[in-house]
């Protein structure tokens, strides 16, 4: 047993964090609970890179609401005692729908301030037992009460934003159905994806509407999976790998708790000031990624995402999807995975499954869905843009 | 009931109020949004509501000119015969949603009341 090495306060910094590990559970409709969930993808996070759990001195769980959902709380010391992680230092990590990507962030924090020389993250969230009405009030629970008295959703922010979206950039409606067409025909490349079906930009089109403009394949379904990636100074990675993945940007900013307060409703604050922090960081502009992996709970919030970021002019995103260049062989594949639209959503897990897409991509483990990448982003945002987190990450050669 | 909108030290307001502006400054006096008509910027029909909520759920954000000072509001209108540029006024409503009957406790701190936007 190794026990992990206490670092005082103002302990040593490391430049570099690197990524040597990571993994996902088949997402979707699953009969597993959160626990069992989170150590799946945690035991096979740690098989993936090849590390003895006695190795793990921090283990971050990034998870919305499995009180609310399935009643368990502690999380995190039942992952420790599960994964035989203990005494490592355990913590859960809430930050809503990015709670995956604040995770990253806490990870980020735990090497480079020198505390942890390995730090284990896992995400999860199991939903499906709940009825889809439930789960849209858990997650609507995190509205303003101001807001939530008046039946808001997640998806009703959507439509609002939607139908200004179109009106204010003359966009056609069209353009958001293919956001939704692309992320399928991806999510069939990906056996760890909850849906395997291509769908017609005619389908999205005619399938029911859940908050005008938007309809029901313009948002992803509701999910339990769980994903873990594992974080460790670059000079540890070297010791139990060649080829690794290092974190070269992260960011994190908030926004407006009340949406309708912010200046302009179509400009997500949190996706800007955290990509710009994460590309300051990493040294590098939005011209330097080459694959990003996007928060597409609604078909909308990929055009926002990539405005945000500097993936395309404000108001101009649209026409990207209707020329094809965010498609897998575009010039910048937004979403290789599937993204939640057909990967799935369970909240705690997103943001670190993400980052799990980009991972395989960069160590060209990502077979069927492989595109040519050496940096890829991944964008994680909670609430409707409330709270996001973006990470920068470059392969090691 | 009013709607009440909050100013701040530095002149702008916020719906609802908060204890400090958006640059930090304390508010300074509230403003009855009830009394005022505002615009549709923009607004959705909601069919999958949660529990407790009315389905169809038609919502706007409408925006209220106070003194040449603009403010925001989101919330429920009272039809669904609404666009983009509708002028509204706020009607009171003694029951938003149905109280308890979702994730909240019908005697905690969330109101259940409030105001729905009506064409004028």
């Amino acid at each position: 047993m190794v026990l992990p090495t206490p670092v005082p306060y103002g302990g040593p910094m490391s430049e570099t964090v690197a990524v040597i590990g990571g993994s996902m559970t088949k997402f979707g409709q699953r009969e597993s609970w959160i626990r069992e969930l989170l150590a799946e993808a945690g035991q096979a996070c740690l098989a993936d890179a090849g590390v003895p759990s006695d190795a793990v001195e921090h283990l971050y769980v990034s998870n919305m609401a499995s009180g609310e959902f399935e009643g368990q709380t502690g999380v995190m010391n039942a992952l420790a005692h599960d994964l035989g992680l203990i005494p490592a230092y355990s913590q859960r990590v809430d930050q809503t729908s990015a709670s995956g990507g604040a995770g990253i962030y806490a990870a980020w924090q735990s090497i480079a301030s020198g505390a942890s020389e390995m730090t284990l993250l896992v995400g999860g969230e199991k939903m499906t037992h709940r009825s889809t009405a439930e789960s849209t009030d858990i997650i609507a629970s995190i509205a303003h009460p101001a807001e939530y008295k008046h039946g808001v959703t997640l998806p009703s922010f959507a439509g609002l934003t939607a139908r200004m979206y179109l009106d204010r950039f003359d966009a056609p409606r069209e353009s958001l159905a293919r956001v939704a067409v692309k992320n399928h025909e991806n999510g069939t490349r990906n056996e760890k994806a909850q849906f395997q079906k291509e769908i017609t930009v005619e389908k999205a089109l005619d399938s029911p509407i859940i908050a005008d403009p938007l309809r029901l394949y313009d948002f992803c379904p509701v999910t339990d999976g769980s994903a873990a990636l594992l974080f460790c100074p670059v000079e540890v990675a070297e010791e139990y790998a060649d080829d690794y993945v290092v974190l070269s940007g992260v960011g994190g900013a908030t926004d407006t708790h009340v949406v309708h307060e912010r200046e302009d409703p179509t400009t997500m604050g949190g996706v800007v000031d955290s990509s710009d922090q994460a590309f300051e960081m990493a040294d590098l502009d939005p011209d330097d990624i080459d694959v990003a992996e996007l928060h597409d709970m609604f078909t909308i919030l990929e055009f926002l995402q990539m405005e945000g970021i500097g993936f395309a002019e404000k108001g101009r995103a649209w026409e990207h999807a209707m020329d094809g260049r965010t498609k897998i062989d575009g010039d910048r594949p937004i979403n290789p995975s599937g993204g939640l639209k057909s990967k799935g959503h369970p909240l705690g897990a997103s943001g670190v499954a993400q980052a799990y897409e980009i991972y395989e991509q960069l160590m060209g483990e990502a077979g069927e869905r492989q595109v040519s990448a050496d940096t890829g982003l991944a964008c994680n945002v909670g609430g409707f843009g409330n709270c996001v987190t973006t990470a920068i990450f470059e392969a090691n050669q | 009931m009013t709607m009440d909108a909050y100013r701040y030290e530095d002149g702008s307001i916020s719906y609802p109020g908060h204890p400090r502006g958006r640059d930090g400054s304390a508010p300074t006096e509230t403003i009855d949004l009830s009394e005022y008509t505002g615009e549709v910027l923009t607004w959705t029909t909601s069919t999958a509501t949660p529990p407790g909520v009315r389905e169809p759920n038609t919502l706007a954000i409408v925006e209220f000119d106070v003194d040449g000072e603009s403010v925001r509001a989101l919330g429920q209108t009272t039809t669904d015969e609404i666009e983009i540029g509708t002028t509204v006024t706020p009607v009171y409503v003694e029951e938003l949603r149905e109280a308890g009957v979702g994730l909240k406790d019908a005697d905690g701190p969330q109101e259940w009341d409030g105001y729905r936007f009506e064409p004028v």
